[in-house]
């Protein structure tokens, strides 16, 4: 599903990836944990082509994102669900209009929308709350809309930075859950957090990186993760 | 292409501000082309006008039988440059004296014997009216033997072609450079507008969306300001010209407003520069978001 191999990342003032190995199979749950500036968010953008590597291999659900051209950007994008610290909701849109968002750029069929961004808005427990303008929201009620927004084009695979940095502990509970139960389902979930708290609360694979390098990772079970597709 | 066309318009609910700034920017300064433009034609026509008063007098030897004259007056009406040949006998030419020559009334009065020759009057062709042209015609008309003299106000037309000259030539350049002020004011305001919803535009990337669906509304934004732009400009062309006509002695003369196609090219300029605008400001953008 997602495989790093031997990539660096080299900036003028450093490098932010130092040899970098990594896959994480179909279904999967991982953890990467490490200091602000470890290499976290370098790793999840280059997972959704946002940034290049200097040099390695980086594959994404199929795409090779070291020669992925940029019309092929949207559609590597259209099989991620992307969530991060600051939500990053259209203010000036009610959180049904938000998730729909998502599927009116994808060129869904008008028909298909508002039933999908109502199943997602559900599952995300915000239904009733559907026609919000996000100040109006709390913290944790607008990132559940930003995970609905995710959610909405069925991703094979959720990115998530630092999804929980903004909310206090009772949020970051219930968010932890959705996005757990995503999991349950089936969806690959890549999540950065420094919350170790978190990371105690499961037993999922954990990645931790320091200064640009993976220095521990818990494993996986390759006999029972299934290969990428 | 609906959702396109919806967000475009959206953006006229959501930054009301900004986009009555924007059209505004765009009429005022397609505006200043226009006045400049107005001012130009009117000055075309003006020039036009005294252009028409240009035309080649061949003053005819006395005593040239009117057979002659008759056959010269065809052969002359046939050069490539002359549009209309008229023929002026000496006694046409006294009679246009005493009426035209005031002050020498009296003096023609009392003439016992008309001293004016009988002449051709050579008006030129639309285009020929000028110093080369009308040379080029007066050298023919030397070589026709009863042909007294030739003389077209040698120094006037050259002034006049001169005036010509840098009429359109300080006329082109202020209006290129008004214009290029018109599209670079444009494209500030436009990239305003983009870099307010930078944001925006970021999540569209986020969450897939092509660069022809996160350009189309702006593009369509972009031309939407400009063709308002370009009306505005023309309502604001037209109001002018209508204080000036009303207020000005020089009602008489005759004034002149654009023409149906000139005042389409205007909007049509307004919205190529409204595309152009968005167009360079949003390629901009998607390479920083």
């Amino acid at each position: 599903m997602i495989r790093f191999t031997h990539v660096d990342k080299q900036y003028p003032k450093g490098a932010a990836l130092k040899d970098v190995s990594l896959h994480i199979a179909k279904g999967e749950f991982v953890f990467l944990t490490g200091h602000s500036g470890a290499g976290k968010s370098t790793m999840l953008k280059m997972m959704f082509a946002e940034l290049m590597p200097t040099s390695g291999d980086v594959r994404v659900s199929g795409f090779n994102v070291n020669e992925i051209r940029p019309r092929e950007v949207p559609k590597l994008r259209r099989r991620l669900g992307i969530v991060f610290q600051d939500f990053r909701l259209l203010e000036d849109r009610t959180a049904e209009e938000n998730v729909a968002f998502a599927l009116e750029v994808t060129g869904a069929h008008p028909d298909v929308i508002p039933p999908k961004v109502m199943r997602v808005l559900t599952q995300v427990g915000l239904a009733a709350k559907s026609h919000a303008y996000p100040t109006e929201l709390s913290g944790g009620e607008q990132q559940r809309v930003a995970i609905a927004r995710a959610l909405v084009n069925d991703p094979a695979i959720l990115l998530a930075d630092e999804p929980t940095g903004n909310l206090d502990e009772r949020a970051t509970r219930g968010v932890f859950q959705l996005i757990r139960e995503i999991n349950a389902g089936g969806t690959c979930v890549v999540m950065a957090t420094h919350d170790l708290d978190l990371v105690k609360q499961a037993t999922y694979r954990t990645v931790e990186m320091r200064e640009g390098a993976v220095v521990f990772d818990s494993g996986t079970d390759d006999s029972t993760a299934e290969e990428e597709s | 292409m609906r959702l396109v066309l919806r967000e475009a318009l959206n953006v006229f609910r959501r930054a009301p501000a900004l986009s009555i700034l924007s059209i505004t920017t765009i009429a005022f300064s397609l505006y200043v082309v226009g006045l400049f433009g107005l001012v130009a034609l009117n000055l075309r026509e003006a020039l036009r006008g005294v252009e028409q008063r240009v035309e080649v007098v061949a003053y005819l030897l006395r005593g040239t039988p009117p057979e002659s004259i008759a056959q010269a007056s065809e052969d002359i009406a046939a050069f490539p440059e002359v549009a209309r040949v008229t023929f002026v006998s000496e006694d046409e030419a006294l009679t246009r004296a005493r009426a035209e020559l005031v002050e020498f009334r009296d003096a023609y009065r009392d003439l016992a014997v008309n001293p004016l020759p009988a002449s051709l009057e050579i008006q030129l062709k639309d285009g020929s009216r000028d110093a080369a042209h009308a040379q080029l015609v007066a050298e023919r008309l030397r070589g026709i033997g009863f042909i007294d003299d030739v003389r077209y106000g040698r120094e006037w037309v050259e002034k006049l072609d001169r005036l010509r000259n840098i009429g359109g030539l300080v006329g082109m350049s202020i209006g290129l450079a008004f214009a290029v002020v018109a599209v670079v004011i444009i494209g500030v305001t436009i990239r305003i507008t983009v870099l307010q919803r930078a944001r925006e535009i970021a999540i569209m990337r986020l969450v897939g969306a092509t660069r022809g669906f996160i350009r189309g509304p702006f593009l369509i934004e972009g031309a939407l300001k400009g063709l308002l732009g370009g009306i505005l400009a023309v309502i604001m062309c037209y109001a002018s010209y209508l204080l000036f006509r009303n207020q000005s002695e020089l009602a008489t003369s005759g004034i002149v407003f654009f023409k149906t196609p000139q005042i389409l090219l205007g909007i049509l300029f307004g919205i190529a520069i409204g595309l152009g605008g968005s167009l360079v400001s949003v390629g901009r953008q998607l390479k920083n978001v």
